[in-house]
């Protein structure tokens, strides 16, 4: 057992921490102030992104992207996660994965253009009546000769303002199961122009200034077979196959973010001076530090064991969901603790704190609540024993 | 044209750097280190000469302690097409003398036959600013140091210098050794396709011994400490009292 990284990592970790840094921190001041990523800012770091390989990184190679493993990617995802959420989700795309699982035509229609850069993909599952309980969703989809025809509304939509097409997922009828009726979900391509498609302007929002949610309501959207991703029915199937890491990928940017607000909170420990000594001295604040590091250092390794065992194809449920809950808390954690110890400094938008103090509160909601991560690793404790 | 490009590892510049204890040096045990800057600028413009079909390979030398292959990584990541790594050192704070990596570069120099060597105007740990002028005299070749611009055309090449006061332009003929500086380029990214291409290019490993240098000290440092911290200032009340202070001080 190692944990060291290998020279190819190390090299994608500095390539990406160095374009971050360069490429993506001069851009942040604008994206805060505004709530507002500019086309123009985004089309030029797009570029360079490009240029540097590190747009849709994780997408394998034989669809055009770099094919980062797992593990990789989430070093990745690391150093992405320090900069404005906006930016690097936009400016250094990763497409979704579940687009791999489409034809070789719905693939060559969407996927292709997302990892080129020339469109960006959103996923609709949320709905108001649906967050937690997705498969609630009221949204669906009924079939009408070999045509579907879609109803509902989703919220709550990730950058869909300026998504090219929306990855929807719809109810699609009911089942009977052991364990009582399901309903069946089934996921589709649907293009932006599509007939009977609104994409409204979603809710502001504390977290992540710069990334928008959009409201997107369908309005008899009529879509031929050929629209449905994966099997009718089998929408959450396709899901859980191709969505597995995002779990630990919430979480990997978390361990970026957490880094950034430390490197601050140790500098100003170190060189803020009060009653004649630095503060860091006072055991107050010096043990602060320490926490703050052994908190960082838990989630770190948590994170990368469960996207090593991903690649191994060892990892569970209960892996990612306690890595994603002991990521994002350990953020909330360590935000909260560097502007304490900056004192009414550390709430001033000059340095970037109250920001990441801002933005860890979402990440202990998206991609499933810390209630819902401790359900699965409970259950996954429980159940065995049939309980 | 081959363009052989020296590299060394150094402490990364974003680090505090600490002095040891002992005074012999700075503190460098599980310190973050990186490709002196200087020599990434150099290892930019070797690959921009190839990319414009004024080069045909690029070709990276190492000399120090074994860790300095990853500086060479990430040469061949930016681009170059095969590595030297010629371990010279076994600890990382023994550092190898600019004559001793003089010695090693005019050996390899000759072994190679390039076209050019192409070398940052000094690394950022010592400063020496030596390496490239020895290396010129030990071959006979001529020399251009501090280039903002490197023109090369046929067998020679017009290199802009930047000097105290101005820049002077000088050409010299090929094969030649030219220093670069701050404003030449602005490197690239390794690339994440380069970085995994990198993994199968050839590194090639060597000791001193292959080009019969020795490379036993000849310098003794003999204290190493932390420059002085600045003094507390002082306020100047009005306009007329700071230029006064300052004719005192014989500043203006």
């Amino acid at each position: 057992m190692h944990f060291g990284l290998t020279d190819e990592q190390k090299l994608i970790v500095e390539t990406t921490r160095s374009f971050v840094e360069n490429e993506l921190y001069p851009h942040e001041a604008e994206v805060e102030r505004t709530g507002h990523l500019r086309r123009e800012v985004i089309e030029e770091v797009k570029a360079k992104a490009i240029a540097a390989g590190l747009y849709a990184a994780n997408i394998p190679e034989e669809y055009g992207g770099a094919g980062l493993d797992t593990l990789t990617w989430l070093l990745y995802e690391k150093e992405l996660g320090r900069a404005n959420y906006a930016l690097h989700w936009t400016c250094v795309a990763r497409p979704s994965n579940i687009l791999c699982a489409g034809t070789p035509e719905q693939r060559e229609k969407y996927l292709a253009p997302c990892v080129r850069g020339e469109t960006w993909d959103c996923l609709a599952m949320t709905e108001p009546g649906a967050g937690s309980d997705l498969r609630g969703m009221k949204a669906s989809a009924r079939q009408d000769g070999t045509d579907w025809v879609l109803n509902g509304t989703k919220h709550f939509i990730s950058h869909a303002d300026i998504a090219g097409f929306v990855i929807a997922f719809m109810a699609s009828g009911e089942e009977e199961t052991p364990r009582g009726r399901k309903k069946r979900i089934t996921a589709f391509f649907v293009d932006r122009d599509t007939p009977g498609l609104t994409i409204r302007e979603g809710y502001r929002n504390v977290s992540h200034r710069g990334y928008t949610n959009s409201i997107i309501e369908f309005d008899d959207v009529r879509l031929p077979a050929e629209q449905v991703l994966g099997e009718p029915h089998k929408g959450f199937e396709v899901a859980n196959d191709w969505l597995g890491a995002t779990r630990l990928q919430v979480g990997a940017t978390c361990l970026g973010r957490a880094e950034r607000a430390f490197a601050h909170a140790v500098e100003w420990a170190a060189t803020r001076t009060q009653f004649g000594q630095p503060i860091g001295r006072f055991q107050g604040v010096g043990f602060k530090l320490a926490d703050m590091a052994v908190e960082m250092k838990a989630a770190e390794l948590m994170i990368l064991e469960a996207g090593w065992k991903f690649d191994q194809g060892t990892v569970t449920d209960a892996d990612m969901a306690a890595a994603k809950l002991k990521a994002t808390e350990m953020l909330a954690m360590v935000a909260d603790e560097a502007i304490q110890i900056h004192g009414g400094m550390g709430l001033m938008d000059e340095l970037p704190l109250e920001r990441i103090w801002r933005d860890a509160r979402v990440e202990r909601i998206w991609e499933g609540t810390s209630e819902i991560q401790r359900h699965i690793i409970s259950r996954a404790l429980l159940r065995p024993f049939g309980a | 044209m081959k363009v052989l490009v020296p590299v060394k590892r150094v402490i990364d510049y974003n680090v505090k750097v600490r002095v040891r204890a002992d005074g012999s040096g700075v503190d460098l045990a599980n310190v973050k280190m990186s490709m002196n800057p200087f020599d990434e600028i150099a290892v930019e413009e070797a690959i921009r000469l190839k990319e414009a079909g004024k080069a045909g390979e690029v070709v990276a030398v190492s000399i120090g302690i074994r860790q300095a292959q990853e500086t060479l990584r990430t040469a061949l990541a930016m681009g170059a097409d095969r590595a030297i790594l010629v371990v010279a050192a076994e600890d990382v704070h023994q550092d190898i003398e600019p004559l001793a990596v003089a010695k090693i570069l005019a050996a390899v120099a000759r072994e190679e036959q390039p076209g050019l060597i192409l070398c940052g105007k000094q690394a950022i740990d010592n400063d020496m600013n030596a390496t490239a002028q020895m290396t010129a005299a030990l071959l006979g070749w001529a020399q251009a140091t501090f280039a903002s611009e490197i023109v090369v055309d046929g067998d020679q090449a017009t290199v802009t210098r930047e000097v105290d006061g101005g820049l002077q332009v000088v050409r010299v003929g090929l094969p030649a050794v030219i220093s670069v500086d701050l404003r030449l380029n602005e490197p690239r990214y390794a690339s994440l396709p380069n970085i995994m291409k990198a993994k199968k290019k050839p590194l090639e490993e060597k000791t001193p011994a292959d080009y019969g240098v020795d490379v036993s000290p000849r310098l003794e440092v003999l204290r190493t400490t932390e420059p002085p911290s600045r003094k507390a200032g002082v306020m100047a009340k009005s306009v007329d009292e700071l230029v006064d202070m300052l004719k005192s001080a014989g500043v203006v």
